[in-house]
Formats: structure tokens, C-alpha cells, sequence
């Protein structure tokens, strides 16, 4: 039994990988599409933030997915903060239908 | 007034940056306290604000999964989430999306997709409205033959209850949701997310607003932790859309970050009202909020058979999502404020 379990696992984690391949697949016919960012008016930041798509949109997808949720933590910690100082009891309610 | 416009790196616009900071805040409110994404809202918003279409999805994704992170830790907390039962449903949901994705692949090459599209979510929201409505109607019908018996109404009695059914089906494993509190057959939210999964994927859409019904009628979740359980899955499927759309080149991240900011407070007000609202004032509300959603899919099928009013259609969709996102999050603003009063009053007596 524990051998099918783990097959099953096995598989599910092999389908898990394979299911990024699988949705570009099924991606619309403008995703061939090539977008190049114009990067003769930017400085800075911005001017390395857009030749970094130019370049890799992988290095650019793997700082993207990293980014929103540290930032969406962050900005979570701030906005409980917030509320927080407000004094109502952020912990609990009560469960009711009606 | 230079200082309000911020230049979009990639897709090359400059946006007024306030309008995405609203944005941001409204759709969070509404996704907090409905356990949505809210993508049919926020793409036009941001087509509004100038974003090109082919950024506008993408960006839309990619803050949605940073919104929903802070919903589900707030729901979290008021034991709103039931993790359990959100891993096993992910396994059906991401599954049942990649048929649904690929079945629409297929489809594509038989011509009209779209127009079928359309007409499917036109009638699923029908029927998600219909549920809705009927499970209200119900259990007022309830409310008034045991107020007639001389008795009261339990805490946690609901309207319609087929889950009640697909409880009694009893294939191993068989597994105990403590937040939830239902014990059922693993089976049945694997296919239920499943189900709901696929239909996500043909339509192109998140799924929340499919899913967070079917944990309440077909699973059997009370209102707020169905709320709390399906942000759960829309922060993970948010993620993995961002990553899929990011690497197609189609996500604007400081846009994104600029959402996030008005999300992060409106998440938070969203969320806190669930504390302040019984579960069938969620349920009526969602009911408002997809009767709106199915409007504006009428206002933007109709031009196919009438050419002559796209350009009115198109105009009147836009102010009907935008007016119902305002009024929505203003409504649970309100309740919200006016929860926090009260709870404060009875505190400082």
C-alpha cells in the first residue's frame, strides 16, 4: 500500500512540473508576441529593471514572484499594525450564519 | 502635477498613480470580504487608467496574489482558513484548470470560442445568483415557521443544504476539517475543485467567484470560512499566474507594487467586516456583486448581435463594474467602521 502511495506522490509531483509547460501551451496566440521594453529614456532603477526583461524574462519572473509576497507581507505587517491601534480584537469572532 | 503620473518601465505609459492606489484599495476590500480575486473587476480599471490590455491581465494576477497573502493572514487569525481542506482542494483546482486550459485550446480550432465562452459564464452566474437568492429565501421560509412554532432559529442554520447529501457518501479517507468543522469523504472537495478548477480554466477567469459558492452549497463550509479558504487558493493560484504571465513578458511589477499598497489597507478593512457581518450578509452581497458581473458580461456579448451599440455597451460595462466596485467597498467600509464602533463602545462601558 505504502508503494502506491507513493507512486501516486510520485506522479502528482511529476504532473506539478509539468504544469507550467502545460499552461504555456494553453496560452493565447499573442503570448508569441515578442515585447521589448524601450530603455533610451530610463536611468536608474528603472533602466535596470527593464533591460533585466529585455535580457531573461526567467531572472525577471524569479524576482517578480519573490517580490509581491515579501512586499505583500511587509505591507500586510504595516496595515495590522494599523488597524491594530484602532483597540478592536483582531483575534476572533464570532461564527454565525444569520 | 507631474508628481502624480509615474512612468511604467516596461509597457512604456505613464499612470496616474493615485487611480491605481484606489484601485488597489477597492478591490481589496471586495476580495477580502467575498474570498475573490476580483479580475473582472480590476482589468478594465486598469485599461481605464491607460494600462495596454496585454499588461493589464498580467499586472492584474500578479498584485492579486500579494492582496489575497494579506486576506488569508487576517483570516488566518480569525480561524477563517481551513489549510486542510485548501491543500487538498488545490490538487482538483490546478488539475481541473489545465483541462479546462487545454480544452479551450481544442475548442479554439472548432471557431466561435468566445461567443460559447460568454454564454457559459452568463449562465453559471445565473445559477450562482439563483443559489444564492434561493438559499436566502429558504431559510427566511425557516425563520418564519419556527418564529410561527413559538421557537428560534439556530446560529448556524442554513437555506439550502446538499452538502448534507454528499455527506452521507462515505468512500475512504475519510477526513475531519476542524476549521470548517465537516467530516466528508476527501473525495468530495477534490471533486468539487475539480469541477470548479475546469470551469476556471474554460473561462479564463480565477475561479473565486465559482468556488467560494461551492464550498458553501456543495462542501459544506460555513460563509467565513469559505471566504478565508478560497483566498487561500487564490493566493497560490495568483502566484503561479504571476509566474506564468510574468514569464510570457505581460506583468507591469511596479504597477503592481503601486496596487498593493491601497490592497494592503483594503484587505485588511475587507477582512475585519466578515468580523462585524453574518454569514448571509456575505451571501446576499456576493449574490448583488455576481448579479452585477452578469450584466456587464450581457453588456459586452450584445454587441455581436447589435454592432450599432459596442460603443455604448462598452461604456456602460465599465461604469457598471467601476460603480458597483465603489459602492460595494463603500458598503463594507461602512459596516466595517460601524462594527468597530460598537465593539469599542462595549468595551470602554
Amino acid at each position: 500500500m505504502q508503494n502506491v502511495w507513493k507512486q501516486v506522490i510520485g506522479l502528482l509531483g511529476l504532473l506539478i512540473l509539468l504544469i507550467p509547460e502545460m499552461a504555456l501551451a494553453a496560452g493565447e496566440k499573442a503570448d508569441l508576441i515578442v515585447i521589448v521594453a524601450d530603455t533610451r529614456k530610463l536611468t536608474g532603477w528603472e533602466a535596470w529593471w527593464a533591460n533585466l526583461y529585455n535580457e531573461s524574462h526567467a531572472y525577471f519572473t524569479l524576482l517578480t514572484v519573490i517580490s509581491i509576497p515579501v512586499v505583500g507581507l511587509i505591507l500586510g505587517i504595516v496595515a495590522d499594525f494599523i488597524m491594530k491601534r484602532i483597540g478592536i480584537d483582531l483575534s476572533s469572532r464570532e461564527l454565525a450564519e444569520h | 502635477m507631474d508628481w502624480l503620473y509615474v512612468l511604467m518601465p516596461i509597457s512604456g505609459v505613464t499612470i496616474f498613480w493615485p487611480g491605481l492606489v484606489i484601485l488597489g484599495l477597492g478591490v481589496g476590500i471586495i476580495g477580502g470580504f467575498f474570498g475573490m480575486g476580483g479580475a473582472w473587476m480590476v482589468t478594465p480599471g486598469l485599461n481605464i487608467l491607460g494600462f495596454p490590455m496585454a499588461f493589464a491581465i498580467g499586472t492584474d494576477v500578479a498584485h492579486m496574489a500579494g492582496k489575497s497573502l494579506i486576506s488569508t493572514l487576517r483570516h488566518g487569525k480569525f480561524g477563517n482558513v481551513d489549510y486542510k481542506l485548501g491543500f487538498i482542494m488545490l490538487v482538483g483546482t490546478v488539475v481541473g484548470f489545465e483541462i479546462g486550459a487545454q480544452m479551450i485550446m481544442w475548442f479554439e480550432r472548432l471557431g466561435k470560442v468566445d461567443l460559447y465562452v460568454r454564454w457559459l459564464y452568463i449562465i453559471l452566474l445565473t445559477l450562482i445568483a439563483w443559489m444564492v437568492f434561493a438559499d436566502v429565501a429558504k431559510k427566511r421560509k425557516k425563520e418564519r415557521e419556527l418564529k410561527a412554532a413559538g421557537k428560534e432559529l439556530d446560529g448556524l442554520t442554513t437555506g439550502i443544504e446538499w452538502h448534507k447529501t454528499l455527506h452521507k457518501i462515505k468512500i475512504p479517507p475519510m477526513i475531519h476539517f476542524k476549521e470548517a468543522q465537516i467530516y466528508c469523504t476527501a473525495w468530495l472537495p477534490i471533486f468539487v475543485s475539480f469541477l470548479t478548477g475546469w470551469l476556471a480554466g474554460i473561462l479564463g477567469i480565477g475561479g473565486g467567484l465559482i468556488r467560494m459558492p461551492a464550498l458553501i452549497y456543495f462542501v459544506g463550509c460555513p460563509t467565513h470560512v469559505a471566504v478565508g479558504t478560497d483566498l487561500f487558493e487564490v493566493m497560490i493560484s495568483g502566484l503561479y499566474g504571476a509566474g506564468t504571465y510574468t514569464y510570457k513578458g505581460r506583468t507591469e511589477l511596479v504597477a503592481a507594487l503601486i496596487m498593493l499598497v491601497g490592497a494592503a489597507m483594503g484587505a485588511q478593512v475587507g477582512t475585519v467586516a466578515t468580523k462585524y457581518i453574518k454569514g448571509y450578509g456575505i451571501r446576499i452581497a456576493f449574490g448583488l456583486a455576481v448579479v452585477g458581473c452578469g450584466i456587464s458580461v450581457v453588456m459586452k456579448l450584445l454587441p455581436r448581435y447589435v454592432p450599432a451599440t459596442k460603443t455604448v455597451m462598452d461604456v456602460s460595462a465599465t461604469v457598471l463594474i467601476l460603480g458597483l466596485v465603489a459602492a460595494l467597498s463603500l458598503y463594507i467600509l461602512f459596516k466595517m467602521i460601524q462594527g468597530a464602533k460598537q465593539e469599542l463602545a462595549a468595551k470602554n462601558r
